[in-house]
């Protein structure tokens, strides 16, 4: 992996962005690397926007705050058109397209849209969309193993919501399964 | 214990049972209130006390009915809340209690809102309270050294019988970090506390009393003066400091708590831009490190000062400067965080900034 990833997650409240973002913390810490996940939120939360931080670093995190993001998760066409200028050279855009229009090609910015409501939809649960998408991500950018995410998954869940863990780590393979099958598309 | 990924607020919470807290008083406010919840699922199972009051007011007067009797106490608040506590904690200062208050900065003044600030520098140096009274104020930067501080702080609050602020902005509070609880602090001797008022068993037919009340002026005058005496010693003891690439800077930039990780990030764009900058950063704002801008290479060109508020450390760092290099200002307030290339900005454009 790079030095260091800026993850930018943004969506709805209520899309399962904080849960995207903290899996991603959980698993770098749990890597022994340095993580830093800061949430910002509305006054209300379920339905307003939201977004949340994520650095994953090889050295000790200075700045929480980023102008440049790495890579771009986005739930909802509000989050896209907000942060879109905000992505790095080199950089993903990873968007929701079952809510969000193809975004004209930006230059040395990779873009792959994934339809994560339908998939969700498919196993029978609208709301493992953000698994698909975490599924997708790890495919594109190889940052994490999956058995490092399913294993911060069940621990994220706990005892109470352990009967989720089946749904969500089948929508994780989903959304892998899509970034392969898409092939060349996203190249 | 390996590394974990913990909340401020929460990390903050279990420092303090770490750090030997007994009891807990407290009331809800944003963006603080993962402190109380933390501690109200867990203090009942180390055998604590926690206790949600009705008001600030009442909270903080509950610690010192607690610190009277001899527990090592923790409030926690955000920045309205603070100032409603202002009151107990000069009664605290003056009946000589140590307590540890923890402060969450949220933008201000009035009710602001719930976003990160650092408009409480004031607040917390200067404090609401009346007459001539310190408290101690750590500002840490990183979960990591908020733990370790908090862990130690209790033992500072026992040491001088003084209240400790641990002062962090909202974005300490509300984010997340991979942290190490089990770092070690430094310990003190701490002598027994055989003047809380917690019963006459150990000293028959002798009444521990604790009071702020001296109406002699001489008694009062006398009591300021040891007041005195134990400020000139935390300023001896508990300054604390980090010089950061001090060596020959260009420029230095003074920031604290979020704000100087800010500045961390920015020192490395400026090298590239081969502008070399040092950063002086205060962890003790109650004392200020002072002595630091002695250490000032002659060929500074200025001292940036940079904080989420409009200004308020830096007349601090002008009455340290003592008119010997040119200082500039930039801020940001109302819950904005700065990035980094902002201050890089402010830095290569500094008359622009210039305040002094």
């Amino acid at each position: 992996m790079n030095d260091t990833y800026n993850v930018k997650i943004a969506g709805f409240g209520g899309q399962g962005v904080m849960m995207v973002g903290q899996l991603l913390a959980y698993a770098a810490t749990e890597l022994d690397l340095y993580a830093l996940w800061y949430p910002s939120y509305g006054p209300e939360t379920r339905g307003g926007t939201a977004n949340c931080s994520v650095i994953v670093s090889k050295k000790q995190i200075n700045s929480p705050v980023f102008s440049k993001a790495t890579h771009l998760i986005a739930f909802n066409q509000p989050s896209l058109t907000k942060f879109l200028n905000n992505v790095k050279n080199d950089g993903l855009i990873l968007y929701n397209s079952s809510l969000i229009n193809q975004p004209s090609p930006l230059e040395n910015i990779q873009m792959v849209g994934v339809p994560a409501n339908e998939i969700a939809l498919e196993l029978g649960n609208i709301q493992v969309a953000n698994m698909v998408i975490m599924g997708a991500y790890i495919a594109l950018t190889q940052i994490f193993s999956v058995e490092i995410i399913e294993k911060m998954l069940k621990k994220f869940l706990g005892e109470k919501k352990a009967h989720l863990f089946g749904i969500n780590q089948q929508a994780i393979q989903k959304g892998i399964d899509f970034v392969h099958n898409k092939g060349d598309i996203h190249a | 214990m390996a590394k974990v990924l913990m909340k401020g607020n929460e990390a903050i919470a279990l420092a303090a049972i770490k750090g030997g807290c007994d009891a807990f008083f407290g009331y809800p406010i944003t963006p603080q209130n993962e402190v109380p919840e933390y501690l109200a699922k867990y203090m009942n199972e180390h055998g604590k006390v926690f206790v949600q009051a009705e008001s600030e007011v009442a909270a903080i007067n509950m610690v010192y009915g607690a610190a009277g009797a001899g527990a090592r106490v923790l409030t926690s608040s955000s920045s309205p809340g603070i100032a409603l506590k202002q009151e107990g904690i000069t009664y605290l200062a003056g009946s000589q209690l140590p307590c540890v208050i923890c402060s969450v900065m949220r933008g201000g003044p009035g009710l602001g809102s719930i976003q990160p600030s650092q408009g409480d520098y004031n607040q917390a140096t200067r404090g609401g309270g009346n007459g001539d009274y310190h408290v101690i104020v750590f500002a840490p930067e990183t979960i990591q050294e908020t733990i370790d501080t908090m862990k130690e702080s209790f033992d500072i609050a026992d040491y001088y019988r003084n209240p400790v602020m641990i002062l962090v902005d909202g974005l300490i509070g509300q984010m997340m970090e991979s942290v190490d609880f089990d770092r070690p602090v430094k310990q003190r001797f701490l002598p027994p506390k055989d003047w809380a008022a917690n019963g006459t068993k150990n000293h028959p037919g002798r009444r521990n009393v604790i009071n702020s009340l001296y109406l002699e002026p001489k008694e009062l005058e006398d009591h300021n003066l040891r007041l005195a005496k134990k400020y000139a010693l935390v300023m001896q003891n508990e300054t604390r400091y980090e010089m950061i690439n001090m060596e020959d800077p260009d420029y230095v930039i003074v920031a604290y708590g979020t704000m100087s990780r800010v500045a961390r990030s920015a020192i490395e764009i400026l090298e590239q831009a081969k502008l070399k900058v040092g950063i002086i950063r205060p962890i003790s704002l109650w004392p200020f490190p002072k002595q630091a801008f002695d250490q000032i290479g002659e060929n500074c060109k200025g001292i940036l000062v940079t904080e989420m508020s409009l200004g308020q450390m830096l007349q601090d760092v002008q009455i340290s400067n003592r008119g010997r290099h040119p200082i500039a200002f930039y801020g940001r307030s109302g819950g904005v965080v700065p990035e980094p290339e902002e201050i890089v900005s402010a830095v290569q454009n500094f008359e622009k900034w210039r305040v002094e």
